[in-house]
């Protein structure tokens, strides 16, 4: 079907969707660049002088800096050492032969589809409340002085909140991946004479190595641009307890109206992103055969 | 395992993965309790909550009763159902150009497309905010459509060629060796059989486009805020509000679980973008 | 109608010349087979044939006339695809009628060759079911009502028995030759087997890599191959090829011997040689022997009466008549 005609047809339809994406990418992306070398601030009229490497300076060196980015990292790797590992156990789990199936897969995959707004403000107030929550209520039945999580151990509650909303992803992955392995690679093996341990490790593991990957890329993608959640319940504090990069080039752009700075730590947090895209773009295309 | 296995098991299975699900589902089980009892109520140790003899509407049409609240839930829908169909207008020549009539770009230009999805927003928050400033666009819900619209346009893109690559090219080959023109083999063809995998696409789309939480609460104020944003005026620091925020929320999530409930698959193939099958 | 005629065909994908350039014809209401091993270009040219594919150059010519350029909906031909390809969506009844649909023939009309071709094809209970509540014979039925309607020039067939097992196989094959000799029409079909060539063609054309290496009725081919490859090709089980002193002694760089056409005896012959696997089917008696002197070893086809087991001392003698000569390039020497 592929003659001339029909070859420059397929352009024209393609053409809206490239040419928006590109736009997209392209003319905010430009933007942001140039604002990061400007003084610019939305309060201050008459601010746009070139500022050269300036923004980047000061957002770099600035103590915040290095908190957002400590934050980021124990947030992330928070989550996914408890997505993954929980992730994993889940699939196994729900792998096996049982009653009811279907319904406990929807138990545990419905926390994804909450918002993370709901999830976020549900888990503070109905549950992390130090009073009237349900954790609170459990501790203090259990006789010790109420804790107030947020308060005391605010980055640990949000990246338990997290997880809960992102362990159902890596489940369904995981299960997804784990119910393409061949049973009867596993019933050789057995003949083999391996046991549950020698399957898991030497056949089940390796097939899910592939999508352990894809599950840890992806997250890792998502996770870094953590937002809303971080916004509904600390806001960032106590101090700068909770602020990841994320949430710093939001206090820099649209409170502080610092939009020179704001975009410099845009340009940051767009070159992170883009180190562990390439890697996951590897592996999409490993398996794109168009 | 093929084998057979013992009651037993299954039942031990059964109890350990229902527990683990029961716990992971917990918090969404209790907001529906708590959206029923009345707020002095809400506040009580659970057991006593749960236990409690009354239950009632009362949040629900206290929620209801504020005018604002449904105009921010038909803002969610709005933007939801717009951005999902704006998308697909765009998105289904270009899917179906590059399933049909492949060239030796197709792969490059559909993992470009996909790469536009891992910019992290706050990397271009800044021009974003400041363009819809200066053209009116801030707190509207024509902004927000477009801007849902273009970040999940790589996804629907990709669901559809996805689709589109599944229906067995033979079977369009048979249609065109029967007598069909192009058209012909679209309307009666191509069309039924892509008729699921579109459906899917939509419905994982307004799920994705209903819970976003970026730029609905970057880009809103009062007028165009959907739920994401709007939820949060139920909790106030002084007073009771746990019912009421419970009911609201309810509200706000029970489309989407139902969605969800239909679309698992769709979920991996969205989200992984084929990397896991 | 229904004579269809290459000329000078050539097609290249990217710049591999799969098919070079090549000339056959197809007379009208034969029964022609391409036959090959796999990646031959036999299915190439079944679409090149049928439209799906452009020619990268040569003409093909449909009764006479210039269909080079002519798209698949148009030559006025049917296909059954190996997958068949049936549209899943509709029912039976509505994809036989497909193809009439399209030419927007009459209702009253559409009605009376579904109803002639389910009779013929034992498909009358069916019309109502979707293809995919049925089983792979019923849905091979479908295809071929559906390219029946059509009242083709030629039906053209893609490797139509490879998905259905065997037992059925042997059951659809006798139908369809049943069906060409009730139609009369021409027929051209694609397959890897040689068993489904030689019992169902009038004709078989022998490809490999993209190069007719003969065409011929079968016995033709069975009798006289022009080559190494068909005589090795057509003929199961495969006939033995030998090459060096045995060979020079009928003046050949290689002979070629059938298994059907060597005699066995314990006490004296030939070649003499020790029996490696003995396959015994009652019917007949498969004998690989180890011939001394001979680098590959040699298969005999005996009576089922024959009682040779492995490790037996076995001799062997061809008929002279039935030995084939073929020369260093190799082509038949006659």
């Amino acid at each position: 079907m592929a003659t001339k005609a029909s070859r420059s047809a397929a352009r024209l339809m393609i053409s809206p969707a490239v040419l928006l994406l590109l736009g997209w990418m392209l003319v905010p992306l430009c933007m942001t660049i140039y604002f990061s070398f400007l003084y610019y601030n939305l309060l201050q009229p008459g601010s746009g002088a070139w500022a050269g490497w300036d923004n980047y300076y000061w957002f770099i060196t600035d103590p915040s800096f290095t908190d957002a980015i400590k934050n980021t990292l124990v947030l992330v790797s928070g989550v996914l050492l408890i997505t993954t590992i929980g992730g994993l156990c889940a699939a196994l789990l729900l792998d096996r032969p049982m009653f009811g199936t279907g319904l406990i897969r929807i138990m545990v995959i419905a926390p994804f589809f909450v918002m993370p707004t709901v999830s976020a403000l549900v888990w503070k107030n109905m549950f992390m409340n130090p009073v009237n929550g349900i954790f609170g209520r459990i501790v203090t039945g259990l006789g010790f002085p109420p804790i107030d999580f947020f308060g005391q151990y605010p980055l640990a509650s949000i990246t338990f909140i997290v997880s809960w909303m992102w362990l159902p992803f890596a489940t369904l992955i995981l299960l997804t991946a784990l119910q393409s392995l061949d049973q009867e690679q596993l019933e050789a093996s057995e003949m083999d004479g391996a046991n549950w341990w020698n399957r898991f490790f030497f056949i089940m593991l390796p097939h899910l190595a592939r999508a352990i990957t894809v599950v840890i890329l992806i997250q890792t993608i998502f996770l870094l641009s953590i937002f809303a959640e971080i916004l509904v319940t600390t806001n960032g504090g106590p101090g700068t307890a909770t602020t990841n990069l994320t949430y710093l080039i939001y206090v820099s752009s649209l409170l502080q109206f610092d939009v020179g700075m704001g975009s410099a730590g845009g340009v940051i947090a767009i070159i992170l992103a883009n180190v562990v895209a390439i890697f996951l773009m590897r592996m999409i295309g490993k398996n794109l055969d168009a | 395992m093929a084998r057979a296995v013992s009651n037993k098991t299954k039942t031990i299975n059964t109890a350990i993965a229902g527990t683990i699900g029961f716990l992971m589902f917990f918090p969404i089980l209790w907001i529906v309790v708590l959206s029923l009892k009345t707020e002095e109520n809400a506040i009580r140790a659970p057991l006593e909550v749960l236990f409690s003899s009354d239950w009632t509407m009362e949040s629900f049409s206290t929620v209801q009763a504020r005018s604002d609240y449904f105009k921010h839930f038909s803002n969610s829908v709005i933007i939801s159902l717009g951005s999902t169909f704006l998308g697909l207008l765009i998105a289904i020549p270009a899917a179906w150009s590059m399933a049909f009539v492949p060239s030796k770009h197709t792969k490059n230009v559909l993992m470009w497309m996909l790469s536009t999805k891992m910019l992290p927003p706050v990397g271009v928050l800044v021009p974003i905010y400041l363009l819809f400033r200066d053209f009116n666009l801030l707190d509207t819900r024509v902004g927000l459509t477009i801007v849902l619209m273009l970040i999940n346009l790589p996804i629907i893109i990709w669901m559809l060629y996805t689709y589109f690559k599944e229906i067995p090219g033979e079977i369009l080959e048979a249609a065109r060796m029967d007598g069909a023109t192009l058209r012909e083999e679209v309307l009666y063809v191509l069309t039924p059989m892509a008729i699921p995998g579109m459906a899917s696409t939509i419905l994982l789309n307004i799920i994705l486009a209903w819970n976003e939480a970026f730029w609905t609460l970057n880009l809103t104020a009062a007028k165009a805020a959907p739920l994401t944003a709007f939820i949060t005026s139920y909790s106030s620091p002084e007073g009771l509000f746990y019912a009421k925020l419970s009911a609201a929320s309810v509200m706000a999530i029970a489309p989407i679980l139902i969605m969800g409930w239909f679309s698992q698959k769709q979920l991996v193939r969205g989200l992984t973008f084929g990397a896991v099958k | 109608m229904g004579r269809i005629e290459l000329k000078q065909v050539q097609k290249k994908f990217s710049d591999i010349e799969v098919i070079p350039p090549l000339d056959l014809v197809v007379e009208d209401g034969e029964f022609v087979v391409f036959v090959g091993p796999s990646g031959c270009g036999k299915s190439t040219l079944l679409r090149l044939i049928a439209g799906l594919e452009d020619t990268t150059s040569g003409n093909i010519e449909i009764d006479g006339q210039d269909a080079t350029d002519t798209p698949p909906a148009k030559r006025g031909l049917a296909m059954v695809f190996q997958s068949y390809a049936l549209y899943p969506h509709m029912s039976v009844r509505k994809n036989i009628a497909f193809p009439m649909r399209m030419a927007k023939l009459s209702q009253d009309e559409q009605t009376k060759r579904i109803n002639a071709a389910a009779a013929a094809l034992n498909l009358t209970d069916y019309l109502d079911r979707k293809p995919g509540q049925l089983s792979g014979g019923q849905r091979q039925r479908v295809a071929i009502g559906r390219a029946i309607v059509r009242e083709p020039a030629a039906f053209l067939f893609d490797e139509p028995l490879s998905n259905l097992d065997a037992a059925l196989r042997v059951g659809m094959r006798m139908e369809i030759s049943e069906l060409h000799k009730k139609l009369d029409t021409t027929m051209i079909y694609v397959t890897h087997d040689q068993v489904e060539a030689m019992t169902m063609a009038d004709k078989i054309v022998v490809l490999q890599a993209g190069v007719i290496e003969q065409v011929g009725s079968p016995l033709e081919l069975y009798r006289t191959p022009r080559n190494k490859f068909v005589a090795g090709f057509i003929g199961s089980p495969k006939m033995n090829l030998i090459e060096g002193s045995e060979a020079q002694r009928f003046d050949a760089h290689t002979i070629g011997i059938r298994p059907e056409h060597l005699l066995v005896s314990k006490e004296s012959g030939e070649w003499k040689g020790t029996v490696g696997v003995s396959e015994h089917l009652g019917s007949d008696t498969f004998l690989h022997v180890t011939v001394d002197g001979f680098a590959e070893p040699i298969t005999v086809r005996a009576s089922g009466e024959v009682d040779a087991y492995f490790g037996d001392t076995i001799y062997l003698t061809p008929n002279p008549d039935l030995i084939h000569k073929f020369g260093a390039d190799g082509l038949r020497i006659s």
